[in-house]
């Protein structure tokens, strides 16, 4: 069927449809209307790295709701003061479900979205929450525990160096998953850990993953955002693994596998939700299960057995057969925390602030 | 052909006042091909830019809470800057400042009390001061460039202040993250105005500003500041000590940065975090010169920053405007302010030779 709209027509569409409006229901008064969806990212969309996982996310939003949204967004928001500002710009200029992304914007998030109790809200990685702020996370400790099988079997020296960003839980848990998969494999499995006190700094991140290498480390894990670790991996002859997303592109020879940030299906969830008038406060943190946290495909180098090993620890805890840490765990001074069998908690694992038995930092 | 850069006699003062103006319009115009070039609606794009952030009473509160940490600090540093004392570490000032201040701030969680606030403000003037003290210390004893030492403490002012939050100070009820308590209320400043982030501090930052005009305008330590700047020479002659100017303002400046790190965190942030600013430190640098270095020039210098930081955030969301195109738009800004201030005072003439255009 073809309609010809001439501007006559259209303007009498566009009268009724508004008056439908007016007496429509009153929660969805402009039942056309696009939603609004707005994410807030503190790195620039092309770290190739978190940031640009999460943009990823954002366009497929875009692509699966068509013109049923209207999205927006703003990178390199720095985390303090400023960002405060940018949620609440978002919120007043008719955004009706935001997402910040980073941890450090939790306290602003919360003070706006308490200011806009009519919108909706979802913080990333933090543990504040309210009835119109929802929180989410990825279980990417999952994804590392594989790159540890992976780096146990790959490393001839059995010495790991981990280009990290902060101290924080989030971290910490992912150096600890990737060290203790690498001792089933290399009971000696050393990790080397420098922080470079940034998500994003080619620069920084590349003078670690040098000194790192200089320091007898053969295999490279990073928990920062840019590609600079692999290009080092890729120059100094070296295995490593990519952050957030495939990054083999840098680093052809080096780049073994990464942990895939899959943030599209839970951002077109939630967007349907909202749409839905479904959306309610939640509190998500999927893994390899929910497809939340996938991995790249695997380098040609590793041998079949070391990728055979790697699916299967991923089978297993995508079936829950497995869990990263089940004890026996010591400490970094040999002291039991996990008995033999005992699995940590997800409390345990959000406030993780020790490390494993072979992790030198 | 040889290129010849001159001093003018004197620039006339509508010039000097007109410089600004002709650099604004500068940038305006360059944004506008740039917006085009990058295939938005310059005009609109501009508007939200520029336009955008004055519009409201809301714009004009953020303004405010934006500009208010910078002119503190530029005010400061444009004392030091005068007497030839380059303070590059206000960063590192503010964040011991922060420091200072949070430390009294969750000494005394939970009470409540009057006196805490002016605590608060008296430790981080002092931890301000303190961390200004060792460049002026290496300066005036060993003749160490203070641009190096207050610089490079800047680095280690941010890992102190990570040991703290990432260690002692850190939130017991906060899962580990690297972050304090949020403030009682009697550590947060009081707000101006409801439904803004305007707090008291920004009041006290502008009288600070007018006290510094009155200083450098009417005292004699203003005046003493000001020789030894312009002719050393002549100040020593004089019998101005050098070592007590560079000592003098090393201190306020530091002093004014702790205290602006102090209305930050007692302010819009409400806490200590890793990550107290994004650079205010540094752009106050840029604040003090914008603002010819007097107290009144860096207040409107100030807001021109902050309409530059929020009217970029603005057309970010509006205009999908790459946050890299905001900073290109910045550095046009301050490219063309330099530009314009520099062929006020020289000009530039054609040389038919070498030795005519080598400097005489």
């Amino acid at each position: 069927m073809t309609i010809t709209v001439t501007r006559r027509t259209f303007l009498a569409g566009s009268a009724a449809a508004a008056g439908t409006a007016v007496l429509g229901r009153p929660g969805r008064a402009l039942a056309a209307d696009p939603l609004a969806v707005a994410f807030v990212y503190t790195g620039p969309i092309g770290d190739h790295g978190y940031t640009f996982a999460h943009d990823v996310g954002r366009r497929a939003v875009e692509a699966h709701f068509g013109d049923k949204v209207k999205v927006t967004f703003v990178e390199n928001v720095p985390e303090g003061p400023d960002c405060e500002r940018v949620i609440r710009q978002l919120a007043t200029s008719g955004n009706q479900l935001i997402f910040s992304t980073s941890f450090g914007f939790m306290e602003a998030t919360l003070k706006v979205a308490k200011q806009f109790p009519k919108l909706k809200f979802e913080h990333a990685t933090g543990f504040k929450r309210a009835d119109n702020l929802a929180i989410y996370n990825a279980r990417f400790y999952e994804g590392r525990a594989v790159l540890g099988d992976i780096a146990g079997r790959m490393s001839k020296a059995g010495v790991a160096g981990y280009v990290a960003s902060f101290p924080i839980p989030e971290v910490v848990m992912g150096i600890n998953a990737f060290t203790l998969a690498a001792q089933k494999h290399n009971p000696n499995f050393k990790t080397k850990v420098i922080w470079a006190n940034t998500w994003y700094d080619p620069g920084k991140e590349s003078d670690a993953a040098k000194a790192l290498i200089d320091k007898g480390a053969d295999i490279l894990c990073q928990h920062t955002d840019s590609a600079a670790p692999l290009q080092v991996a890729e120059s100094r002859g070296v295995y490593a693994f990519g952050q957030a997303q495939d990054m083999s592109a840098y680093a052809p020879k080096a780049h073994l596998t990464a942990v895939v940030d899959q943030w599209e299906g839970y951002y077109i969830d939630r967007v349907q939700k909202a749409l839905d008038g479904k959306w309610t406060s939640t509190d998500i943190w999927w893994g390899f299960k929910e497809g939340l946290v996938g991995l790249a495909p695997y380098n040609a180098a590793m041998p079949a057995d070391v990728k055979a090993s790697a699916d299967k620890l991923k089978a297993d805890i995508t079936s829950g057969a497995v869990h990263p840490f089940t004890g026996p765990i010591k400490n970094q001074k040999g002291e039991v925390v996990y008995a033999d069998g005992k699995k940590a908690s997800d409390e345990d694992m959000l406030k993780m602030n020790w490390y494993v038995q072979g992790v030198e930092s | 052909m040889w290129v010849k850069v001159e001093p003018r006699q004197e620039a006339s003062r509508r010039v000097i006042y007109a410089t600004p103006v002709l650099a604004v319009g500068l940038t305006v115009l360059s944004g506008y091909f740039l917006f085009l070039f990058l295939g938005l609606a310059p005009a609109k794009t501009l508007y939200h830019f520029l336009i955008s952030p004055t519009l409201t009473f809301y714009g004009w509160s953020e303004l405010c809470v934006k500009a208010g940490p910078l002119v503190l600090i530029a005010s400061g540093l444009a004392i030091g800057f005068r007497a030839n004392v380059w303070n590059i570490g206000a960063e590192g000032q503010l964040t011991l400042g922060a420091v200072g201040a949070g430390g009294v701030a969750l000494a005394f969680w939970g009470e409540s009390g009057l006196w805490i606030l002016p605590l608060m403000c008296l430790a981080g003037i002092l931890g301000g001061m303190l961390y200004a003290a060792i460049p002026a210390f290496l300066k005036t004893r060993y003749e160490v460039s203070e641009i190096l030492t207050s610089l490079m403490l800047t680095y280690v002012a941010t890992l102190a202040l990570g040991i703290l939050v990432y260690g002692p100070w850190r939130d017991p009820m906060g899962f580990n993250f690297p972050q304090t308590r949020m403030f009682s209320d009697s550590a947060l400043l009081p707000l101006i105005l409801d439904g803004t982030r305007m707090h008291l501090g920004i009041l006290v930052t502008l009288a600070v500003a007018v006290a510094a005009w009155m200083m450098m305008a009417r005292t004699v330590i203003g005046f003493q500041i000001k020789v030894v700047g312009l002719a050393p020479a002549a100040a020593r002659f004089a019998g101005f000590s050098r070592n007590r100017t560079v000592w003098f303002s090393l201190l306020l400046s530091g002093g004014l940065a702790g205290l602006a790190g102090t209305f930050e965190i007692a302010g819009p942030i409400g806490q200590l975090v890793p990550h107290l600013t994004p650079g205010y430190g540094f752009t106050a640098i840029i604040v003090a010169f914008l603002g010819r270095l007097h107290p009144l020039g860096i207040i409107a210098s100030g807001f021109l920053m902050a309409i530059s930081y929020n009217g970029g955030e603005i057309a970010q969301v509006e205009d999908r405007l790459p946050q890299a195109a905001t900073g290109v738009f910045q550095g046009m800004l301050l490219f063309y302010l330099l530009a314009c201030d520099f062929l006020s005072r020289y000009r530039i003439r054609l040389a038919a030779t070498r030795r005519e255009a080598s400097p005489s």
